[in-house]
């Protein structure tokens, strides 16, 4: 038997040897199966994806994330410049507060979807590990000469997610306000049994969870620390991409790209208010043009029959006729069937149009769904 | 009953002439977690090196290729509602499908036990 291979999971890195992360140790003793994915070697998972995603949605898993790019934008000016990089309103991020945005290039294509959040000194993005070295060179480009960009490589990126989250972590967590002070996308500096810590509510799998920004070399004493709370496991790759695919929530590389804009990858919401009127960031008339004329293919949510799972590339027709592609899919662990991102023309983009998938030579029946396709748990 | 190995991964259990065919342990745990079996149709005729099933687990397909040539007389029906199986119990409970073989000698091409447990820890 061979694996059918995903085109996208072999991608094309300048790289030969991948990079390790500070945790690569910690990984292999804990079990973890080690694949390259974004140029590190990382966990897929420890004793079983559909084990780590189960857990997760009624426990808490420990996801490392060091690999994605954590940048420090400061400096005389940065807001504007910023402002002027992303399609964000900065006068409305307050101190603290974590905000979902674009990256765009000048046709309005989409070239990351990263996280800002604001604190005293400036502006902390997050950023997604494939795309991260791009990213830092379109920003260098863009953003002018007084206004610094750091890239945060010496510090480790870890993520708590699942209904006991908070319980586990509250107690390891001390700082000016409690770890309760903080809501959905809300942030702030705590020390972590010993370490300093940028600790935000957020995440990427639908539940109530926290990201842990904190030195790469206190990264191996707080995972230990944090599984060693009985609500908490670590969950790998593999568990990551199946809860957030479940969260609806679209993967750079796949569900998005330089082909896809805001609009219809539903993502107007990461073009906050006054940008859309106002414009000036990358792409603005091609969004504004999408925003008031709508777009010719939306990305929507697909719950199949059967148990064969649909994978990206796989083609969506509506009768004969190819009406779009799978960009995601898998066996969705929570409801126990195949679930699917796709692009489809916007005319059958409505709730319960009935599709078909092909795969392998075999058409498979599917219906256009609301996203998520399990609901967020958010603690707002 | 004598039981054979390909490079990959399938076993064949020979008795008379039918072949019974999984895959291996060491497969299903590369796998990880299976969430559906795609069997061959029983009367199918298939050629050694066919693939004629697909072994989906939650990241990823792959395909299951028959270590011999002749009829599929028999398939796993019980993996429809527990594919689960082919992790669980991959060499006895979860096997996937059966042959009668047209070319026996095709087996003389194939590893025993031993062989393929050496072929496993070179990988």
């Amino acid at each position: 038997m061979s694996e059918i291979s995903n085109p996208d999971d072999d991608m094309d890195l300048d790289v030969v040897e991948p990079w390790l992360l500070p945790l690569d140790v910690w990984h292999r003793a804990k079990g973890g199966r080690m694949v390259e994915f974004a140029g590190y070697m990382m966990p897929v998972q420890y004793e079983g994806i559909i084990a780590e995603h189960l857990w997760t949605r009624e426990n808490a898993g420990l996801f490392d994330v060091s690999h994605m790019g954590q940048l420090f934008v400061s400096g005389e000016g940065a807001e504007a410049a910023l402002e002027a990089v992303l399609p964000i309103d900065l006068s409305t991020l307050l101190l603290g507060a974590v905000r979902y945005s674009l990256l765009l290039d000048e046709n309005g294509g989409i070239l990351d979807d990263l996280m800002v959040a604001r604190w005293a000194q400036g502006f902390y993005l997050v950023v997604n590990g494939a795309t991260k070295w791009d990213d830092i060179g379109t920003f260098r480009e863009l953003l002018p000469d007084e206004v610094t960009l750091n890239h945060l490589d010496d510090r480790a990126l870890l993520a708590i997610q699942g209904p006991k989250a908070f319980a586990a972590l509250d107690r390891h967590v001390s700082g000016e306000h409690p770890l309760s002070a903080l809501t959905f996308m809300k942030g702030g500096r705590f020390s972590l049994g010993g370490v300093e810590a940028w600790i935000s509510r957020s995440g990427y799998t639908g539940e109530d969870g926290f990201e842990i920004s904190l030195p790469s070399e206190a990264a191996g004493h707080v995972a230990d620390l944090l599984c060693g709370e009985a609500e908490v496991k670590p969950a790998g790759l593999g568990a990551r991409d199946s809860l957030r695919l479940e969260a609806g929530l679209p993967l750079y590389g796949h569900d998005l790209s330089s082909e896809t804009g805001p609009v219809d990858a539903g993502l107007q919401f990461g073009v906050n208010k006054r940008r859309r009127v106002e414009g000036g960031f990358p792409g603005a008339a091609r969004v504004q043009a999408d925003l008031a004329n709508g777009t010719a293919r939306r990305r929507i949510g697909l719950a199949l029959e059967g148990r064969m799972a649909a994978r990206e590339g796989a083609k969506i027709f509506s009768g004969n006729q190819e009406v779009g592609i799978v960009t995601s899919g898998g066996f969705s662990p929570s409801l126990q069937h195949p679930i699917a991102m796709a692009y489809v023309d916007t005319a059958l983009a409505a709730e319960g149009t009935a599709l078909s998938i092909e795969m392998r030579g075999k058409r498979l029946d599917a219906k256009v769904v609301s996203m998520p396709f399990v609901p967020h748990r958010y603690h707002r | 009953m004598t039981r054979y190995f390909t490079e990959d991964h399938e076993w064949i259990d020979v008795e008379g002439d039918t072949g019974t065919v999984g895959i291996t342990d060491y497969a299903q745990g590369q796998l990880g977690d299976i969430t559906f079996v795609e069997l061959p149709e029983v009367g199918a005729s298939v050629s050694k090196g066919d693939s004629v099933s697909v072994v989906d687990s939650v990241k990823a397909a792959s395909d299951v290729y028959t270590p011999v040539s002749g009829a599929v007389s028999d398939a796993n029906a019980a993996l429809a509602d527990q594919p689960e199986l082919v992790n669980t119990d991959a060499e006895k409970g979860g096997w996937l499908f059966r042959v009668t073989l047209s070319d026996p000698a095709e087996l003389g091409g194939l590893m025993d036990e031993a062989a393929y447990k050496v072929y496993v820890e070179s990988l």
